[in-house]
């Protein structure tokens, strides 16, 4: 299944009932060099557009929301050790959680790529 | 993702003479102080905090106010006398050519902005804050236009070069540079312009502030980048750099209602000043600060150092312990040190919670986060001193 994007500039990809979440290089070019990551605990339950994690850079923090109602199933350990991964591969390496869906519909509102990027221009 | 800046409409920006020469060079531009100014290049912060530290790193802030004080009669000396009217530091004995850091004061000690004061010979020459200079001019015309003609130079840019190569840069125009020491100033022709040069700065590293004819500041930036050594820096790395060295931010680490003890630069008060001193007190507060010189200010500026990886920002409460809601100070300056490799952070902390090591907690997003009391700066000076 293609990607998908929400206005908050996340992306998620999904494989079965599991969404992969990131954010979008849009994203982390606005943001600028990122110094810390927190990220949710494994197995928090989470609700669609609750904030879980949050991103810092030199100037400032930002919250980054769960696009999905679900159970966050793993973390990527490698970002919140590096957070400069997030500015080179925010959009592959540097993905930030997994939630198991809760409600999968929650999928058909979403943008796609196409979408994303005339909300970007 | 919330927080992505978002351009709004505002009032019309400013734009120094290198604005053209930043969007050049890729700058993102924000606005700062009623300027547009470029918070960073293609490099980004990260890069351009380091290659300050490492090599020589340009920045354009021409925003800031330069003002000149000469006498009506009389010389230098009255100006200097006259100006110890509105500030705690010794002026009067300041030699020619010589700069020293100050503070405009308020009646009840506090500071209205944080300046540099040097002796050109003939005058004075003052450099203040971007977003105060309009009422520092007026605060310095209602006490002192008597005394001397207060000359605000807006037809002046300002440019800093700052690190281990600055020098080198510099002396290739004009090889006399190698004789100044940190403070000094002189009048230095660079690049076919008139500029006035003092060895000093705002990232703690050796380096330069360079005030240059407007019309002349974008071919003095162009000949310093010719050099390989030398790129231009925003001011988010600027931010960082002075944080990193434990220096003040006006508005954020100083304001009115904040006297120069409890921010920790009474350095700056020489003892002339001083009770018992030959000109003790006579500028707004000096019987607030002075009370504070002999027993000291309920609280205190302080480096903070936070035990995890987590930044701590302007504005987060500081508790003495983990749980318990009575804060003992608040952070007036946070962020994340590229050389220290650490987060780090500046504020204010009861007196008795102000020694080095002292532990305490930050309230960041509903957590208590462990910081250590440190001592400032974060990471060296390298002034080219005496």
């Amino acid at each position: 299944m293609d990607r998908k994007f929400t206005e908050d500039h996340e992306w998620l990809s999904v494989d079965g009932d599991v969404a992969t979440v990131g954010i979008t290089q849009h994203a982390q070019s606005q943001l600028g060099d990122l110094v810390f990551v927190e990220l949710p605990q494994v197995g928090r339950s989470v609700s669609k557009s609750e904030a879980v994690a949050v991103v810092e850079s030199v100037k400032a923090a930002s919250d980054v929301y769960s696009p999905l109602t679900g159970e966050v199933v793993a973390v990527n350990d490698a970002v919140v050790a590096d957070p400069a991964l997030v500015n080179t591969d925010p959009e592959n390496g540097a993905w930030l959680f997994k939630v198991r869906m809760a409600s999968p519909s929650e999928l058909d509102s979403m943008m796609d790529e196409a979408g994303y990027q005339q909300l970007i221009a | 993702m919330s927080a992505l800046p978002s351009a709004t409409v505002e009032a019309p920006l400013q734009r120094t003479p290198l604005y053209d020469l930043h969007r050049e060079h890729g700058a993102k531009m924000v606005p700062f102080a009623g300027y547009e100014m470029p918070v960073q290049y293609a490099a980004g912060v990260l890069k351009e905090h380091l290659h300050t530290r490492t090599a020589a790193g340009l920045f354009d802030v021409s925003h800031m106010g330069q003002i000149l004080l000469r006498p009506r009669a009389g010389s230098v000396e009255d100006v200097a006398t006259a100006l110890e009217q509105l500030v705690p530091a010794d002026i009067v004995s300041l030699g020619v050519g010589r700069q020293r850091y100050t503070m405009l004061t308020n009646p009840q000690g506090g500071i209205l902005d944080d300046v540099m004061v040097a002796n050109s010979g003939d005058h004075l020459m003052l450099v203040v804050n971007a977003a105060t200079k309009a009422q520092d001019e007026d605060h310095i015309r209602s006490h002192l236009s008597g005394a001397c003609a207060i000359e605000p130079q807006p037809d002046r840019a300002l440019l800093a070069l700052q690190g281990p190569r600055a020098e080198a840069v510099l002396s290739a125009h004009d090889p006399g540079i190698t004789s100044m020491r940190f403070m000094d100033i002189r009048a230095v022709r660079i690049a076919g312009a008139d500029c006035v040069v003092s060895r000093s700065g705002y990232t703690g590293e050796d380096g330069f502030e360079i005030s240059v004819p407007a019309d002349a500041a974008v071919s003095l930036a162009r000949a310093l980048l010719s050099h390989e050594a030398v790129a231009l820096i925003g001011l988010g790395a600027r931010d960082s750099l002075r944080l990193e060295a434990g220096l003040c931010l006006y508005g954020s680490d100083l304001d009115g209602a904040t006297t120069p003890v409890e921010a920790a630069l009474e350095w700056s008060i020489q003892k002339s000043r001083r009770a018992g001193g030959s000109r003790a007190g006579g500028f707004p507060g000096a019987d607030v600060v002075l009370a504070e010189l002999a027993s000291g200010p309920r609280r205190r500026r302080v480096g903070l150092r936070p035990e995890g990886r987590a930044p701590v920002r302007g504005g987060t409460q500081l508790f003495a312990n983990a749980e318990g809601d009575t804060p003992i100070g608040t952070v007036t300056s946070g962020g994340f040190g590229p050389t220290l490799g650490a987060p780090m952070a500046m504020g204010y902390v009861d007196r008795a919670a102000a020694e080095s090591g002292t532990r305490m907690f930050a309230a960041v997003r509903g957590a208590r986060l462990p910081v250590v009391v440190a001592p400032l700066p974060f990471v060296p000076h390298t002034y080219k001193r005496g």
